[in-house]
């Protein structure tokens, strides 16, 4: 396929690009547009949060008629909250991030010439792009976009009369992840058929990088657990359009009492986790699988426990498709049931725990290269700690009854999955910036990016843990109808101030980004002195990636600063250099690890 | 137009960036060992930040968390919540400091040589062990606790609560008399019928709709949640409770408060939240706040979702009764 080189219009080229490596270049910057868009609303509602009666130009601009006076109106508030959680969950975290890593890495770095369908890959980018096109269509129905959380439970999300939000709106949110669905799908099984059929000789799949595992078992959850949000979604559309009660029943709402019997939202909840749960680490396995490859790489150290490792990503992904009733311990369903979730739902602390003291040891005795993507990386393994422990608190069925959707939730849930993916995702563009655009990004301009925003993180997300403590659910457009919750105003302000530092200081990152794509260094090769073969394909991208033949893998990815004598630590080492690329034979007598 | 405007500022801001840039040094791209050092330090000195915020937080935010708990159920998940706690909260001071440590420690120098250690199955093993027996303890009490709160099947004369629910506002109904709740569908809602109980059933005629609930203090109270709209949850802090209303059918949940509101507003902890809330609102020049407990919705339902209250008082048996005496029950208010 590669041996002919066929003429490139710029259609073909840039748009309908078959390309792997064009491609995650489109779902990247399409995320990133999607995440200026989920965190500008997260900015606007922090500032109804913290200043709740205060008048903003800003949100009189952007919010037309769904303000008074500068003042949102509660209905857009949710809708903001609603679309941030969207936005943020799936179109930035799971297409923003899989997509775009997966794409660029997986037939680099398993040694193909690109993806199994080069096809199919074009349809997920292209479904993916209508879905967030529809999605942003949403934000200017008149009536305001889907407003019932991201949870959308019905029959809030089945009820016009109950929200204007769930009119038009959410008509179309429900079309947008329909469509998002199918792309998600179409690109899974495309990750996994690739990853088991089309790695180049030697690469066992017990020489993969951490990245693949990680990627590839991403896919899987994906494929598992996908199609029930999909069905979710149908037998919503078929309440909301059809008339049928799958999810609703006895309800009495603007004075008449509709005709639905029979239906309960309690299965839309468990439809819905069943994907709700996994999601998180379809969100967030990649992104620990990328944070595997950075520090091992700029330790110049293996990463610790390979085999732990890829058991603790299966472990993890095997749970968390039997814990999802835990966001349901006080849903009303059978309080056995809250039993068995605590129990399985407790045990994914066991494989987390491996992974963190994994990277802690990968860590130890290194010779850390302090890169942005290292610190990202880091940062990273901090969050992922500080928010894996509260989870704790809130798989534990009786602690979970009080602090059942309060802001300990949120905090919970943005420093592990939020702040650690996008830590992630961060790290993966730092790294691999030189491998998409040929060219390097700016050192200075990442370390300003990174302190400011792991600081501002912490800022936002750490006090958050405590208002929840004291009672203060989440959603609430504000806090002034309890006067109990006086006393956390000021915490609100905080937290505002925080995040907004935080919100602008992407924009070092955008600033970074755009320009280093025309005016960055010209990257070398291999720049970070990495072992795994992605850096053996030459700077300028060629279709097919490999000018000759595909390279023949002989070792594992992580044989960093190996030794002529594996027991002295003092010794030369083995290969010359800290780092020997897949592609190097074993040399005699050589063990392999 | 303003959003125009303020599109107009972004652009403008790129654009000078970008201007910024054709003079900026782009070169420097890989980190030197400088770097290193200085990236190595920085981790030091947010490790300090990250402490200092962190003993801030758990010392100086104390004040505005909830009470101990109101309900006797609720003791035991105060006692499992602060182990928790403290556990979490022990593992994440170290766990940081290692990770920042170790960042600061092993930061890349030119002549050092990371060590090549790949596998330690003893070590994997110590950190699988570990967890596992820890998280036995939590599960074990946990789970405990658990059925503890959710079995309520066999209560002795607990006293039979209805709260209901809908856009946006709680009403309760209580047993009356014969301590069971008459049948209730949407159905029969129908003026001043509004919580749709069925009339032609015995046990409704002495039921009681009231808007604000008392319970006695030490007797069990088992609440049956209905909602009559959308999803509501009855959230109950004080008292560590809290369950979802269901459109379409009836979830449960029970406690036995253990203090009246009086002695709650005795309780020192009450005193000193009161008195920091209290000195925001003199400041503003609002009404002074009193401790009361209170009944929240807890799940996202509409508009108003962020004020949808009720009262709750606990007093003693005798005042309660004298109460509920004075409540007129539904055959007298519905005709």
């Amino acid at each position: 396929m590669s041996e002919h080189h066929h003429k490139e219009t710029f259609v073909t080229k840039y748009i309908f690009s078959q390309d792997h490596k064009m491609i995650s270049k489109q779902f990247l910057v399409t995320g990133m547009i999607m995440g200026v868009i989920g965190v500008f609303m997260s900015m606007l509602f922090r500032l109804q949060l913290a200043w709740p009666e205060k008048s903003f130009t800003i949100i009189e601009a952007f919010l037309g008629s769904h303000q008074t006076d500068g003042i949102m109106d509660p209905d857009m508030y949710l809708a903001l909250v609603t679309i941030h959680g969207t936005i943020m969950v799936f179109f930035v975290l799971t297409a923003g991030l899989s997509g775009t890593f997966s794409n660029l890495l997986i037939p680099l770095q398993i040694g193909a010439r690109d993806m199994a369908s080069g096809f199919l890959n074009m349809l997920s980018y292209w479904l993916f792009f209508i879905s967030s096109v529809v999605m942003v269509i949403s934000l200017f129905v008149e009536a305001g976009p889907a407003s019932a959380g991201w949870t959308i439970y019905p029959p809030l999300s089945a009820l016009p009369q109950a929200i204007p939000g769930s009119g038009l709106g959410m008509t179309l949110w429900l079309v947008s992840m329909a469509i998002f669905i199918a792309s998600s799908l179409i690109g899974s099984l495309n990750y996994i058929v690739t990853i088991l059929n089309l790695r180049t000789k030697g690469m066992k799949m017990t020489r993969l990088p951490l990245t693949m595992w990680a990627f590839f078992i991403t896919a899987i959850i994906g494929v598992v657990s996908f199609p029930v949000l999909l069905s979710a979604a149908l037998l919503l559309i078929f309440d909301r359009s059809f008339g049928t009660s799958f999810y609703l029943s006895d309800i009495f709402i603007g004075g008449e009492v509709l005709h639905y019997q029979g239906g309960s939202p309690v299965l839309f909840e468990h439809l819905f986790w069943f994907l709700g749960h996994p999601e998180v680490y379809i969100v967030l396995l990649p992104a620990l699988g990328i944070t595997s490859e950075i520090i091992s790489t700029h330790s110049r150290k293996p990463i610790f426990g390979y085999r732990a490792m890829v058991g603790s990503i299966m472990a993890i992904a095997f749970l968390s498709t039997i814990v999802w009733g835990h966001h349901m311990f006080v849903s009303g369903m059978n309080p056995f049931l809250g039993s068995v979730f605590t129990f399985t739902t407790l045990l994914i602390a066991i494989p987390s725990a491996v992974k963190s003291f994994n990277y802690i040891t990968t860590l130890w005795k290194g010779n850390l290269q302090l890169n942005p993507a290292m610190l990202f990386s880091i940062g990273l393994v901090s969050t992922f700690v500080t928010g894996g422990l509260t989870g704790l608190v809130l798989g534990d069925s009786a602690l979970d009854i009080n602090i059942h959707d309060t802001y300990f939730v949120v905090a919970h849930f943005h420093l592990v999955m939020g702040v650690s993916a996008i830590f992630g995702m961060y790290a993966g563009i730092y790294h691999w910036f030189p491998k998409m655009y040929g060219r390097m990004m700016n050192k200075t301009m990442g370390y300003w990016h990174f302190w400011i925003t792991i600081i501002s993180a912490y800022g936002v997300f750490f006090p958050m843990h405590f208002i929840g403590l004291a009672g203060l659910p989440r959603r609430y457009y504000t806090n002034t109808a309890f006067p109990m919750f006086d006393d956390i105003a000021d915490v609100n302000v905080v937290i505002t101030v925080f995040a907004i530092i935080g919100g602008l200081a992407q924009i070092i990152f955008l600033a970074n980004f755009f320009i280093s794509i025309y005016r960055g260094q010209k990257a070398s090769q291999n720049p970070w002195n990495s072992n795994t073969i992605e850096w053996t394909t030459p700077v300028e991208h060629i279709h097919g990636n490999w000018p000759g033949k595909i390279p023949e893998v002989h070792r594992w990815a992580y044989d960093y600063s190996k030794r002529i004598d594996p027991e002295d630590d003092d010794s030369d080492y083995l290969h010359g250099q800290d780092f020997v690329l897949q592609t190097v034979p074993l040399k005699e007598g050589e063990e392999a690890s | 137009m303003l959003a125009l405007f303020y599109i107009f500022i972004g652009v403008a801001i790129g654009v000078s960036f970008w201007q910024i840039t054709r003079i900026m040094n782009f070169r420097s791209v890989i980190a030197t060992d400088k770097d290193n050092d200085t990236q190595g330090k920085l981790f030091l000195v947010f490790t300090a930040f990250l402490y200092a915020m962190m003993i801030y937080c758990l010392i100086g935010m104390n004040v505005i968390m909830l009470p101990e708990s109101a309900s006797i159920e609720g003791e035991n998940d105060d006692i499992l919540f602060n182990i928790s706690f403290w556990l979490i909260g022990v593992v994440q001071f170290i766990m940081q400091f290692i990770i920042f440590y170790f960042s600061y420690k092993y930061r890349g120098r030119k002549n050092q040589k990371a060590k090549f250690y790949a596998d330690s199955h003893k070590l994997e093993l110590i950190w699988t062990v570990t967890p596992a027996i820890v998280l036995v303890v939590l599960i074990g009490y946990g789970l405990w606790q658990w059925n503890n709160v959710m079995d309520l099947s066999d209560e002795e004369d607990p006293l039979i609560i209805e709260v209901y629910s809908q856009q946006f506002r709680w009403d309760a109904r209580y047993a009356g008399a014969d301590n069971t709740l008459g049948l209730g569908n949407v159905n029969f809602i129908k003026g001043i019928n509004t919580m749709g109980v069925d009339m032609s059933d015995k046990a409704s005629q002495d039921d009681k709709q009231v808007t604000e609930i008392h319970l006695p203090v030490g007797r069990k109270v088992i609440f049956k949640f209905r909602s009559q709209d959308v999803l509501h949850s009855a959230y109950m802090p004080h008292f560590r409770a809290q369950m979802n209303c269901v459109p379409g059918m009836v979830t449960q949940f029970g406690f036995t408060p253990k203090y009246t509101t009086e002695q709650m507003r005795q309780n020192s902890e009450v005193i000193a939240k009161t008195e920091g809330i209290n000195k925001i609102r003199s400041e503003k020049g609002e009404e002074l706040y009193e401790f009361d407990y209170i009944l929240l919705c807890n799940k996202i339902c509409g508009a108003s979702h962020y004020n949808m209250q009720m009262k709750i008082v606990v007093e003693e048996e005798e005042a309660f009764n004298k109460w509920l005496s004075e409540q007129p029950t539904l055959a007298e208010v519905i005709k």
